[in-house]
């Protein structure tokens, strides 16, 4: 395209020295909102650190009372012996299978859904977007609340398959809004170029499709896993006997709370941060 | 070069080829895409098909690839019937707009993706031959997106074409590039093309671009296909308005017929007696025609200066001139307020002429066409 | 809503392949989302104890008598959700800003680094803000000396400590959103702006902020809807003076068996939030959540 520049006539101009001003002081004070940003994250980040890195200091607390409040002072021994309380270890096992067997089920029946409603076309659209969308906007105490009512009422007993149920449920939203938002953003004449490259339906989907989709079914299935490690509530209400890590954790605190507590939590904020470098690391060399 | 590149071309024959979206009932979402489009493309032919956005050009390609089903019609190739196989099941390619290019895949990957699927030997020594005719050997190892946008077309051709299809489709394939690599990409595919001989069948995104490659151009609107003919006969001839007014302007005056004279044909507009070849005359009914000429094949001179006596003639005054080097391009306004352009060559012997200066037009009744008024268009209200 | 694909691709299938992928995930959601929500309506209008037996009497005092013996607490879960998410969009936007503009190629590690606190467990998490507000901790003593707080005056187990838990908790779901509209916003628009003569106020209000509207309506949704639930920052961070829904949600249910009224609190809870969110929705002028 050509530049062109056409002076116009004083009166139109917008050179006149009197609007220099706006633009000197537009400068200035972007200037200082910048740094004021940077000093402002900063603060954000000292927040959203603060609890972490307390978390990290007590694990190396030398505890001998009942409560981990107060500094006593420095010893490995509760990072030398993690399973050192009775019943923790075996919570925590409980949760990483719950974690597991939910993430395997939310995200695939999740990434159908997604599939269905990016790639085809169904009646009752609408409906199936309620539905979807219904567990994200109902708060997890009711839906803990009413999975209870119902295994009431149907006399089914509530143990680790009551909580899976819950967990594979409020995971599937997660991962068709996780999932669709990949699928939407990417062309279909990817697809259309691999047919007319001689892949029939199958191959299409499993050398273009699948590959180009899975970063977007990793972090579905990544976030549902998080989400279900984490829960307490919709546990805490259909266990039955089960006891997960973080149920275990709101027991202790109401007895004491150990300092391997604080080693576990330190440990899954080590293995999340090391996971994510690690991602970030690969996705820097392959671009 | 290598004659194994690509298969015998073949001939390409689409007969009353209809696309209708949305419901079968009629309704407001009842469009047609495509409305019985006929046409036959020979083998080995460079065949361009152009028109404004929404006529109909992309999804003619796309039923021709098997991407889109046809509502009705046929696609012939090599007398074989084809308009319901699979797109994996054509020996045809396409190139497409946004090259469709696979980024989890390298460039080496890509190019080899037809022959694999299809369970052919040597694979990766065609792919390296494919990549030494597109002059991209050292880069079989990188990503798409680590490629140029011209390195990116070039992939996408030698994707295609390394599968020796007997049609090669191009979907505005040189759109996304800017003029001097277009240049540099036609004369390639041109070069590719004259390699290989496969049946090209490009939708450039502009007239010169098809002007330049097609051996024949199908300009298309509303679905339809307005006409099919060589470039010059396209121009020369075009044997509607729209078509006259989409590839190059012309000037267009309302006229009627009133006899013959040996091979010409007399025609009265406002009042001035014209002449055009009688071959010219469109095939209606009426004797009421629209008289074509196009701005470059009038001449402008003064006002009562002495004119070939076999010429057409008309009086007119001049209203705006731009100068644009090589030429001049004038706005003249007729007796009845009609305006017209002119393009003078800029042979530095008449110099500009200034506004309100009354001058004549003449030209050669050799270089006038004829264009029913029937769906005629002042000008081209939906360029792309 | 959502956009309507515009043609049937080619890799459709046949016409039954949609509900196919649709079925197992849509009967969990029917089976174990809508049945259990109906039970709940159930349980709402019956009347009975644990020991002679709940019986469907349709009695809606039952909700009319939780809403009155509770409405304080129902208060409370609003309040401190609404004061949660305000607090975290303040907290979140600039970091977010942040992030999408100034990070530069460390935006996908500045993310990181945001989101990776979030993976300790939400209890340890709240549990590690009681060590830090105790009443004998260092901000406790600088909040004294600069004289916020009175001699002996507390922190913990109070309103302030469990609004400052559940704006924590939820960061993550204010900061991500925010940041994900806010990067796609095309930089240029805001020096278009200011090469118009907006101010950089004025730009922010006129153009940036309006941009981001879709961020800001989905993370304060995503933070309001587990906050107003929310009753473990309450048990850890506060005292019964300051207990919310939840909590009389959590000991109805599990320690009175008292389950009618638990219920009736929850899809009082459920049907407010949605009509709220339908409303904020409505009136942000962005439908495309889901």
């Amino acid at each position: 395209m050509a530049q062109a520049i056409a002076p116009l006539p004083a009166a139109a101009s917008p050179h006149r020295p009197a609007s220099h001003q706006p633009a000197l002081l537009f400068r200035v004070w972007r200037a200082i909102t910048r740094n004021l940003v940077v000093f402002y994250a900063f603060l954000a980040l000292l927040y959203i650190y603060l609890p972490v890195i307390v978390v990290v200091i007590f694990s190396f607390n030398d505890n001998t009372g009942r409560y981990n409040f107060t500094w006593q002072g420095f010893t490995l021994k509760s990072w030398l012996n993690p399973c050192g309380v009775s019943g923790l270890c075996p919570a925590m096992v409980k949760s990483l299978q719950l974690a597991a067997l939910s993430t395997l089920g939310a995200t695939l029946l999740g990434t159908m859904i997604a599939f269905a409603i990016v790639r085809h076309r169904f009646s009752g659209r609408t409906a199936t977007n309620v539905l979807i969308f219904m567990p994200m906007a109902t708060p997890e105490i009711v839906m803990a609340s009413s999975l209870l009512a119902l295994f009431l009422n149907l006399g089914i007993p509530t143990g680790f398959g009551t909580i899976l149920i819950g967990h594979i449920l409020f995971n599937i939203s997660y991962v068709v809004v996780t999932v669709k938002a990949r699928l939407q953003g990417m062309n279909s004449s990817l697809e259309e170029a691999a047919m007319d490259l001689y892949a029939n339906e199958w191959h299409t989907f499993h050398k273009i499709t699948l590959p180009l989709v899975t970063p977007g079914i990793i972090s579905a299935a990544l976030l549902a896993f998080a989400l279900s490690f984490d829960d307490f509530i919709v546990a805490n209400f259909n266990s039955g006997n089960v006891v997960t890590f973080p149920m275990f954790v709101w027991g202790a605190a109401q007895r004491g709370v150990p300092p391997q507590i604080n080693v576990m939590g330190a440990a899954m904020f080590i293995v999340a941060l090391g996971l994510a470098l690690a991602s970030l690391a690969m996705q820097r060399r392959s671009a | 070069m290598k004659t194994n590149l690509a298969g015998p071309a073949a001939e390409l024959r689409i007969t009353n080829l209809v696309k209708r979206f949305g419901t079968a009932a009629a309704g407001a979402n009842n469009f047609m895409a495509v409305d019985n489009v006929s046409l036959t493309v020979p083998p080995g032919s460079f065949f361009a098909m152009l028109g404004p956005s929404g006529c109909g050009k992309t999804t003619t390609l796309r039923m021709v690839a098997g991407l889109e089903q046809p509502t009705s019609g046929e696609i012939l190739l090599n007398g074989k019937d084809i308009t319901h196989l699979k797109p994996y099941h054509r020996p045809v390619n396409t190139v497409f707009q946004n090259y469709a290019l696979f980024p989890h895949l390298t460039v080496h990957e890509n190019v080899a993706f037809g022959l694999r699927r299809k369970g052919e030997p040597d694979i990766a020594k065609r792919v390296d031959a494919m990549l030494e005719l597109v002059q991209l050997n050292d880069f079989g190892a990188r990503r798409p997106a680590q490629l140029s946008g011209g390195q990116q077309q070039r992939v996408a051709l030698a994707r295609a074409l390394i599968n020796a299809p007997q049609v090669l489709l191009l979907d505005e394939p040189l759109g996304a590039l800017d003029l001097k690599l277009r240049r540099q990409m036609q004369l390639e595919l041109k070069r590719i093309q004259t390699e290989v001989s496969t049946t090209f069948r490009p939708v450039p995104p502009d007239q010169e671009e098809a002007m330049t490659m097609a051996d024949t151009i199908a300009v298309m609107r509303h679905g339809r296909v307005e006409q099919l003919a060589s470039p010059v006969d396209l121009y020369e001839r075009p044997a509607t308005a729209f078509v006259a007014n989409f590839l190059g302007k012309s000037n267009l005056l309302e006229g009627r017929v009133t006899g013959t004279d040996g091979a010409l044909l007399l025609v009265e507009t406002h009042g001035v007696a014209l002449r055009l070849p009688a071959a010219n005359r469109p095939a209606t009914t009426t004797n009421d025609l629209l008289v074509g000429v196009r701005p470059e094949k009038l001449h402008m001179a003064a006002a009562g200066a002495q004119l070939p006596a076999s010429h057409n003639k008309l009086q007119a005054t001049v209203t705006d001139s731009s100068f644009m080097g090589v030429s001049t391009q004038y706005v003249v306004r007729t007796a009845w307020q009609q305006e017209l352009t002119v393009f003078t060559q800029n042979l530095g012997v008449d110099g500009m002429r200034a506004r309100d200066t009354a001058v004549q037009l003449h030209w050669d009744p050799q270089h006038t066409f004829a264009v029913p008024r029937t769906g005629a268009l002042p000008e081209t209200e939906e360029e792309t | 809503m959502s956009t309507v694909p515009a043609r049937r691709g080619l890799l459709s299938g046949t016409r039954w392949m949609p509900y196919a992928l649709l079925l197992p995930g849509l009967l969990w959601l029917a089976l174990f989302f809508v049945t259990p929500i109906l039970t709940l309506l159930s349980t709402s209008l019956q009347e009975g104890s644990i020991s002679t037996g709940f019986r469907l009497t349709w009695r809606i005092a039952n909700y009319t008598d939780a809403f009155w013996n509770y409405r304080e607490q129902f208060g409370r879960s609003i309040l401190y959700a609404s004061l949660s998410t305000l607090l975290a969009l303040v907290i979140c936007y600039p970091l977010a800003y942040f992030i999408a503009f100034r990070a530069g190629r460390y935006k996908n590690l500045m993310l990181l680094i945001v989101v990776a606190p979030f993976f300790t467990s939400f209890l340890i998490r709240t549990l590690s803000w009681k060590i830090i507000l105790a009443d004998s901790g260092f901000v406790v003593r600088v909040f004294q000396t600069l004289g916020l707080l009175p001699a002996g005056g507390r922190l913990l187990a109070t309103s302030v400590a469990v609004v400052a838990g559940i704006t924590y908790n939820f960061l993550p779901f204010m900061t991500l959103p925010l940041y994900t509209s806010l990067e796609r916003l095309d930089a240029s628009l805001i020096e278009a702006a200011g090469d118009l003569y907006a101010g950089p106020v004025t730009a922010f209000f006129k153009v940036t902020f309006p941009l981001s509207m879709p961020g800001v309506v989905a993370g304060t949704l995503l933070t309001f809807i587990p906050a107003a639930g929310d009753y473990i920052n309450v048990r850890f961070l506060g005292t019964p003076a300051q207990y919310m829904l939840g909590n009389v949600i959590d000991s109805r249910f599990l320690a009175v068996l008292d389950y009618p009224t638990a219920a009736a609190l929850s899809i009082t809870l459920m049907f407010t939030i949605l009509v709220l969110v339908g409303l904020y929705v409505r009136r942000a002028g962005t439908e495309d959540l889901v």
